[in-house]
């Protein structure tokens, strides 16, 4: 605000000067007051503030939760999670709350997001046993580690890499897992539910497994502990089980 | 370049004399009509229709609109388009469902349907038949609709007002033909018809269950006290310093707003500011005070712990990223369905070109009870001089099963 000079010869002008600034300061403080609340700070830039709307359920590191649903995002593949996220958004898996939040985001920004979770290292959450007899884990370990021959089942390590841990660019691990959350993907892809946009091995596979297998192999999986090592195999280094486009390469 | 060469190819195989720039133009006006919203399934290719969309008289399907000759529109005429978009009948001569916003694209000029036609005429054919309509008796006969159209129906291209500024002028026949804005920001009467004496002033979208706001200039819940810059922003960024879009407007702006030129935005915003001022809101009854009197202390609580640190201890929000809260019309409305949404689901504004990464607001449908949410919301639309009423856990459970997408 501009000074007031009172060596002015005319103080009375002056008086009526400074009244004047007075009036027009007080005027600025009212219309403050009456304007709206505004900050001009903004949020830092950084990834891990803007999803928020993401950690409020997988964990503040894609750890995942408690809850039986929200898987953990920490340390997959980033192509694995990019494509997730784009079938999300284009409604290829469906889940209303995670299909609303995603649906007006652009490829970019979902990448961004894919690789801020793959790139998170965290400790693997403590999961509740699962409650079933030893001869269920037996058969869920024998068709994640062996397969089934007759029925052309290929083992889960087959593709998911000898630790299970998921092979880059795009195929997911699978420990870590609450085994009702795999249990439902499993389902959802037999079912047809849970599409991709190239040719669907998985679909293939679960085509082949009865109820009591996808619950025994997710009740083995889930019983596991933390791998040694949870990154993902490199790509390329496996040869997979079964011949086709993994990837939703886009 | 070599992306450059089938299109280029495309354009010459048309042979109409259509060049480039009127393809273009088309592009630009279909954006502006977000005919994409409704004519594609998301995830699909682009104008094969089939689009459910969910009514208070059954389901419609949005037909295919791709250049496919045999189920598209790639055997109608220019003329048949136009007719098609001025007086809402199909090239067979059927009245069209008020679905199809007719009632705003009448107000296109032919030179501007045509290029949209000619754009349209451009796009990779979509060979996918329409499917029939879901709608029940007694709505599922067509001649019904003349009684709709004497009553909400007024034929005729957009006449400028002498009297106002080319801006002005500009932005009302955005507004009011292809943006087709009273679509959702009228509200819709039990006829499924709009009336021009509460237009503009809000109301709850049938189905969706969201609340399209006031556009007009009352302080209370429009856009009386917003900047041009605010308005503009928000239609094109997505986001502004006085709050941000979600739900059906968040797609609005993804499909068709972000792409429209500084201009137009500028037009359309001095336009809607310009919106008389209509609707008073009420003052809250005693039993709403009362109300706030029992929750507002454990909103406050919920707010310091899971709110404050992105929206500020007096909602002051942060710039863009973080919609502000004091001050915000859209959470003091008389209708809470908004605000309750925000906190259950959280949510995204749209990714645009102004704003491709924008910040998002956590759910919280998993951890905070009805009870909590009631006492959030009812914080927030009350602290700060905030003039909104307190609310109840059965507002909020009611909206707990909305449709999501």
């Amino acid at each position: 605000m501009q000074k007031v000079d009172c060596r002015h010869s005319d103080f009375l002008g002056a008086t009526r000067w400074a009244a004047l600034l007075l009036t027009v300061a007080m005027l600025c403080v009212t219309s403050r007051l009456h304007a709206q609340v505004q900050s001009t700070v903004t949020a830092p830039d950084s990834t891990a503030t803007r999803v928020m709307a993401c950690t409020a359920c997988h964990g503040e590191k894609g750890q995942g939760s408690r809850d039986d649903y929200f898987p953990r995002l920490a340390g997959k593949p980033a192509g694995y999670l990019f494509n997730q996220l784009v079938a999300f958004r284009d409604g290829r898996r469906n889940y209303p709350p995670m299909n609303y939040l995603l649906a007006y985001l652009p490829d970019t920004y979902l990448r961004e997001m894919a690789d801020y979770f793959a790139n998170q290292q965290t400790p693997f959450p403590a999961l509740p046993k699962p409650n079933v007899t030893p001869q269920v884990l037996a058969l869920g370990k024998k068709l994640a580690l062996n397969g089934d021959d007759v029925r052309h089942v290929p083992a889960c390590a087959a593709c998911h890499g000898p630790s299970l841990t998921g092979v880059s660019p795009d195929i997911p691990g699978l420990l870590g897992l609450n085994s009702k959350y795999i249990s439902a993907q499993l389902g959802a892809t037999r079912y047809g539910t849970r599409v991709t946009t190239a040719t669907n091995c998985m679909q293939k596979v679960a085509a082949q497994l009865s109820e009591g297998d996808i619950a025994a192999v997710s009740a083995w999986l889930s019983s596991l502990p933390a791998p040694a090592n949870p990154a993902p195999a490199p790509a390329g280094s496996l040869k997979l089980a079964l011949t086709c486009e993994s990837a939703e390469t886009r | 370049m070599l992306c450059l060469v089938p299109g280029l190819f495309a354009l010459a195989s048309l042979g109409h004399g259509q060049d480039l720039s009127v393809i273009a133009q088309g592009q630009y006006l279909a954006r502006a009509g977000d005919c994409v919203a409704c004519h594609s399934n998301p995830g699909d290719k682009p104008f094969g229709g089939r689009r459910p969309m969910a009514t208070p008289f059954g389901t419609l399907y949005s037909p295919n609109i791709s250049s496919d000759p045999a189920t598209g529109i790639g055997a109608w005429s220019s003329d048949e388009f136009y007719t098609m978009m001025h007086t809402g009948r199909t090239r067979s001569g059927e009245l069209l469902y008020p679905a199809m916003p007719y009632a705003a694209y009448t107000k296109v000029t032919r030179a501007d349907s045509d290029a949209i036609f000619a754009y349209l005429k451009s796009v990779p054919p979509v060979h996918q038949q329409n499917r029939d309509q879901d709608l029940r008796f007694p709505y599922n006969n067509r001649s019904l609709l003349t009684g709709w159209r004497t009553l909400y129906f007024k034929e005729g291209e957009y006449k400028p007002d002498p009297s106002k500024s080319s801006d002005w002028n500009r932005g009302a026949y955005l507004v009011e033909g292809l943006g087709h804005c009273s679509m959702c920001h009228t509200a819709i009467n039990a006829l499924g018809g709009s009336s021009e004496s509460s237009a503009y002033q809000g109301g709850l979208i049938p189905m969706q269950e969201w609340y399209a706001p006031s556009l007009t200039s009352n302080r209370e819940a429009g856009l009386g006290d917003w900047t041009i810059e605010d308005i503009s922003d928000l239609l094109q960024a997505g986001v502004s310093k006085r709050g941000a879009v979600y739900g059906p407007m968040a797609e609005v702006v993804y499909n068709s707003l972000q792409y429209l030129s500084d201009a137009d935005i500028h037009a359309m915003a001095v336009y809607l500011k310009d919106l008389p001022s209509t609707g008073e809101t009420a003052a809250p009854t005693p039993a709403e005070a009362q109300d706030k009197l029992r929750l507002f202390p454990l909103g406050k609580k919920i707010y310091t712990v899971q709110c404050a640190m992105c929206h500020g201890t007096n909602g002051e929000g942060k710039g863009w990223d973080f919609p502000p809260l004091a001050g915000n019309q859209s959470i003091q409305m008389t209708s809470s369905v908004n605000p309750i949404r925000m906190v259950l689901n959280g949510g995204f504004p749209p990714g645009t070109t102004r704003n491709p990464r924008p910040y998002g607001m956590p759910p919280f449908a998993q951890e905070l009870s009805d009870e909590e949410v009631a006492a959030v919301v009812t914080y927030i639309r009350t602290a700060w001089q905030n003039h909104g009423t307190a609310i109840e856990a059965k507002d909020v459970n009611a909206l707990r099963s909305a449709p999501l997408n």
